[in-house]
């Protein structure tokens, strides 16, 4: 059947197109081979998820031939597909809305370029999601990684170099990282493939190699993830990228790394072992909360609003990992649920940010002033996506943050529901200052007139906006597979 | 039953639609204010068609649209929440007269965002009114805060950012920090948060629990002004007056103790909310509360600030009362939210109408004023004396069940802030109606005036008539109220 | 093997077994000093370049963690001979997935060497302390 194979083609036919598109080098084919492979792919994605939904009975791919443990498993379960989708979704949106902005952000004879390193850098990241095994991921990891540093360094700013390099250091120490942990588990199981590595994992967990490499592997995830304090490279590279990279990494990027991390703690060392034994659960929950509340100060602080955005997802990010920490049932579909949320709000909103941005030329605070007047369709969307953020009833943050809280009182956790709560005063805090700029003060005298920005991008980012409100409503989607990703993951641990 | 729950969903929709044809007519003004008005005329209709099917003890009900397992966004129609509805349809037609007049009257900027942020406002207060369960009441709860917030800044200038900076930080931070944990709390609690007469949470939860759950409630809904989470409504008197009487009478302040007198009998049971004693500081909060803004309202010479603080008195009345949670006094909270509502919209119509016509603010120019608008003047007297709780004004009445009902208990407390508020609010009243009517004008105004615009004048002259035609046939909303307790 | 059988009288087994330790794991003592020496020259060096030898000295040691045990003394390639299945052969996984990394490796090297010359062209400096503070983060 096509459907076995399609696994493969997800993953191979961006590979395949982004060496094309290299080769090609003109901007409109490789923007339109672009679009139709991402589009191609979350078709396909979305097709998987049906199937597995349907059937129960996760997708297997066997590279070359070679049957699992021995050769390279590529996997679809509930989990995996759900991500799957998200990262297509938001690759294929991302190239629909950044024709303008990579056309006035990126020089001439590099656009056919990006897009290579685009759909490279979305390959990787599916590869990633896809792969069932632990050094595979590594080497996707490293494909997505060192296509995202070519793309963050193809902002217009030169702080987009240094900041690149920043992230390539922290980046590859974090992927170095995780191959060493890898490699110590590799060394007293023998085998990579991750569902194997569970079961032979089993009985000598508690063996001084393999907690070593849980550290190893949990720690350099870490640093891919950004869990505060390791976040350091972040804010930077998202908010001197390029507006459509920054939109899509925000959306996608630390999601993936965090698929893996739930992987690593649920199924492959175990509920019982990494989550009851060892401090793992403790430690993040910390790190978690330390994250919500130092990313949201942050990010009341700052004068680039693309910047405030990263800091505010390294307080979001923290939401997600929370709901790790909380290690039941609903915490965890609440974090699963706000990966998905969050990928749908962060992206809206870094949209419309790259849409002022092409309008006025800068992200800074001060020169937004009165620009919803101008672009009131622009900072509509701005403050419905707050309202997101915040956590307003019907908005999709609301429901991630009725999963954690509910999570946190099942865990008997009041003062966690108490600083979740508190929290988002902070997001009214640095939303409100956007909103409070660009529509109580005039724009200075003698500014150039502005309008919208062009319609793909303002209508790209209203389809997310409105999604946000869509899914604060209509969770069935959401929740439904989140759910039962849930039990995939819990259940590979009991 | 089908039926009526599509007019449910009509008195929601119809508001939300409604803006929608505002906000799509900004060029044409004349247009923009029929559909304003015509809107406002079709939700009167709706709302009060459902009125005799909830006299004779029906509940009509919309099936339940699930967001999560077990959250539900849920319509049902309850005895108080049809007082609620009729309370904001019937001053949304008087209030959008009376808007016609005072901001053309003004010159005011950004009507149509004006008017299009006020119909979704009045769409949230029915949904609001009509909430079959917490999540619903709460969801609606906030978007009433949001959709209010640019009608607060309307003016654009410093003083209407920092007012507003107070209105939506003081609102937003208590429902989520207080409010949104308590209905997370009852959620876990009692497994779900439908309203249910006589209770839903327990009665053998911890009493630190209750306590618990209680201060989170009341403080938590920031609308009702308990002190100390009553400043943003001071704050609030920036914008223009309509918007006033919107926060003050049809509205904001209503959703804010209507929600609490609903949570109290529908979500705690006046049974346990009377019995355990883990909630009786509620009184004397709120009794604390009516005092003390009645003497700080006794120190205002801004008049809207003075009507501001005898709001937040007003308020903790109906909460006082909520929390004494007999029967008696549920009856009284309900009765007293109906005579505040046209009491307090009708001061702040006959405010707006002299700021309107003469541009004045402080109760020290007022001297005089009353022979040149006396149907404004007559008004206000109508609404100071329903405030003051004189017959024959609807404020009588609230205050008759309310003192009955402290008696009833022989709770001394209530009595004694009874007595001192009603003592107080004479204070703060009567000098003004003394000034207005009595003192001559110690300085010929800048500008000759008369009367403020005509539809200013009416829309007063109707809630001044409705002050006192609700202490004549008071049967509509009394018998809900007693519906409201069986 | 008598010294590790622990029957040879008179002996100081406590001080072989140590020895044993140390020499038996000299390549994951020589693995953990890269990991240390790599991380330390990137914390503490400023000039970019020497990051990123560090950072390859930290790849460095990924090699020899994987190789290692993947290595048997005496054995070949593993290549199927006629008549001679029972060879002794290492383990070929680790070979291929190192040779795998050490491309991941120089990608990286190839791709932050890049980076640093357009640093130089851009800020005239390669010195972190002198990009960094330079101009306004914010």
């Amino acid at each position: 059947m096509l459907i076995d194979q399609f696994p493969a083609i997800v993953v191979a036919a961006p590979l395949v197109v982004a060496a094309l598109c290299a080769i090609i080098r003109r901007e409109t084919a490789c923007w339109l081979l672009a679009l139709v492979v991402a589009f191609l792919s979350f078709v396909g994605s979305a097709t998987m998820l049906g199937q597995i939904q349907e059937y129960g009975e996760p997708l297997s791919y066997k590279m070359g031939g070679w049957a699992p443990p021995a050769g390279i498993e590529l996997r679809v379960d509930l989990l995996s597909g759900y991500l799957l989708v998200l990262v297509s979704l938001i690759a294929s949106a991302v190239l629909i809305y950044g024709r303008h902005s990579v056309r006035s952000e990126i020089k001439k004879g590099l656009r056919g370029l990006y897009y290579a390193m685009y759909l490279l850098c979305m390959c990787g990241l599916l590869g990633i999601v896809i792969t069932g095994d632990a050094f595979n991921a590594f080497v996707f990891m490293e494909i997505s990684s060192l296509s995202m540093y070519t793309l963050i360094a193809l902002g217009k700013d030169r702080r987009a170099l240094a900041a690149s390099y920043q992230y390539l250091i922290m980046g590859t120490i974090g992927a170095t990282m995780y191959v060493i942990g890898v490699g110590l588990l590799f060394t007293i199981t023998g085998t990579l493939n991750l569902v194997d590595m569970a079961d032979r994992l089993g009985p000598i967990m508690d063996t001084p190699a393999a907690i070593a490499g849980m550290a190893f592997v949990v720690v350099g995830l870490s640093l891919k993830i950004a869990l505060f304090p390791l976040h350091l490279w972040l804010p930077n590279a998202y908010a001197f990228a390029p507006s459509a990279v920054t939109a899509f990494l925000a959306a996608t990027a630390t999601k993936v790394s965090i698929y893996l991390l739930m992987r690593f703690i649920y199924s492959v060392f175990g509920f019982g072992f990494a989550i009851e034994q060892t401090l793992i659960p403790e430690v993040i929950m910390v790190l978690s909360l330390v994250a919500i509340f130092a990313g949201s100060f942050s990010a009341i602080f700052q004068e680039n609003v693309k910047r405030m955005l990263a800091y505010s997802s390294v307080a979001q990010i923290g939401y997600i990992t929370l709901g790790i920490a909380l290690a039941n049932a609903t915490g965890l579909t609440g974090s699963l649920v706000h990966i998905f949320n969050h990928a749908v709000m962060k992206g809206a909103l870094f949209m419309l940010v790259g849409g002022i941005a092409l309008q006025i030329g800068t992200v800074r605070l001060s020169d937004m002033a009165g620009v919803g007047k101008v672009m009131p369709l622009t900072m509509f969307g701005f403050v419905l996506g707050g309202f997101s953020m915040l956590g307003v009833p019907g908005t999709v943050g609301f429901v991630s943050k009725w999963y954690l809280a509910i999570g946190a009182l099942e865990n008997g956790w009041w003062w966690v529901v108490a600083l979740l709560m508190l929290s988002s005063l902070l997001v009214l805090a640095y939303m409100g200052r956007v909103i409070e700029v660009a529509f109580f003060r005039e724009r200075p005298e003698g500014a150039a007139a502005l309008k919208e920005a062009p319609k793909s991008m303002v209508m790209t980012a209203w389809v997310f906006i409105l999604a946000c409100i869509y899914l604060g409503f209509d969770t069935s989607f959401t929740v439904g597979v989140a759910e039962q990703a849930v039990d995939v993951l819990m259940g590979g641990a009991q | 039953m089908s039926d009526l729950s599509l007019f449910i969903i009509a008195a929601i929709l119809i508001p939300a639609v409604g803006a929608a044809f505002v906000a799509s007519s900004g060029s044409k003004p004349n247009v923009r204010e029929a559909y304003t008005l015509v809107t406002a005329a079709l939700l009167f209709v709706v709302v009060f068609l459902l009125v005799p099917s909830v006299m004779q003890g029906a509940r009509p009900a919309t099936e339940g649209f699930d967001i999560l397992p077990g959250l539900t966004v849920r319509f049902v129609i309850e005895p108080l929440g049809m007082i609620f509805a009729m309370i904001a349809s019937t001053l949304w037609i008087v209030n959008s007269i009376y808007s016609v007049g005072y901001m053309r009257g003004n010159n005011e900027k950004n009507q149509t965002i004006f008017y299009t942020c006020f119909a979704i406002a009045i769409a949230s207060t029915m949904g609001i009114a009509f909430a079959g369960n917490l999540f619903t009441l709460f969801l609606f709860y906030e978007v009433l805060t949001l959709s209010t917030y640019p009608l607060v800044t309307h003016k654009g200038n410093d003083d209407a950012k920092a007012g507003g900076r107070m209105y939506l930080g003081i609102l937003l931070t208590t429902s989520v920090v207080f409010l949104l944990p308590a209905v997370i709390g009852t959620y876990y609690v009692a497994g779900t948060g439908d309203f249910t007469a006589g209770g839903i949470i327990p009665a053998d939860e911890s009493p630190f629990l209750i306590s618990a759950l209680s201060v989170l409630f009341i403080y938590g809904i920031g609308k009702a002004a308990v002190m100390p989470v009553h400043r943003w409504l001071p704050a609030a008197m920036v914008a223009p007056t309509p918007v006033s009487a919107l926060l003050h009478a049809v509205a904001v302040v209503k959703a804010g103790v209507f929600s609490v007198v609903k949570i109290i009998v529908y979500v705690f049971g006046i049974d346990l909310f009377s019995g355990s004693g883990s909630t009786d500081w509620v009184v004397y909060a709120a009794g604390f509360t009516v005092l003390v803004a009645s003497i700080i309202a006794l120190g205002q010479d801004n008049l809207k600030r003075r009507l501001a603080y005898s709001t937040v008195s007003q308020l903790s009345y109906v909460v006082l009362a909520a929390a004494m949670a007999t029967p008696l006094a549920i009856i009284g909270a309900a009765m007293h939210i109906t005579a505040h509502a046209f009491g307090k919209i009708t001061l702040f119509f006959a405010a707006g109408s002299i700021y309107t016509a003469a541009h004045k603010t402080e109760i020290s120019q007022l001297n005089g004023i009353g022979k040149r608008m006396p149907f404004t003047m007559a008004a206000f007297t109508i609404g100071a004396l329903s405030m003051i709780g004189v017959p024959p004004t609807a404020g009588f009445l609230g205050k008759w069940y309310i003192l009955s009902a402290a008696m009833e208990i022989q709770d001394w407390f209530v009595l004694f802030v009874i007595f001192v508020s009603t003592l107080l609010n004479t204070g703060y009243f009567v000098p003004i109606i003394y000034r207005a009517f009595f003192k001559t004008e110690d300085v010929a105004p800048s500008h000759e005036h008369g009367e403020a615009p005509w539809p200013v004048v009416l829309a007063l002259s109707l809630t001044a008539l409705g002050t006192l035609s609700l202490f004549l046939f008071p049967e509509v909303p009394l018998t809900l109220a007693k519906a409201l307790v069986g | 093997m008598p010294l590790l059988a622990g029957d040879v009288e008179g002996m100081d087994m406590e001080g072989l077994n140590e020895l044993a330790f140390v020499l038996g794991g000299v390549n994951h003592w020589i693995t953990v000093f890269l990991i240390m020496a790599g991380l330390y020259i990137i914390v503490s060096r400023s000039n970019m370049i020497k990051k990123l030898v560090g950072l390859s000295i930290f790849q460095t040691s990924v090699y020899l963690l994987y190789v290692s045990p993947g290595k048997i003394i005496g054995g070949t390639a593993p290549i199927i001979i006629e008549g001679a299945e029972d060879q002794l052969y290492s383990n070929p996984l680790p070979h291929v997935l190192i040779l795998t990394a050490i491309v991941v490796g120089v990608a990286t090297l190839a791709l932050g060497l890049a980076l640093v010359v357009r640093v130089n062209e851009a800020y005239g400096s390669i010195e972190e302390d002198e990009v960094y503070s330079d101009g306004d983060w914010n």
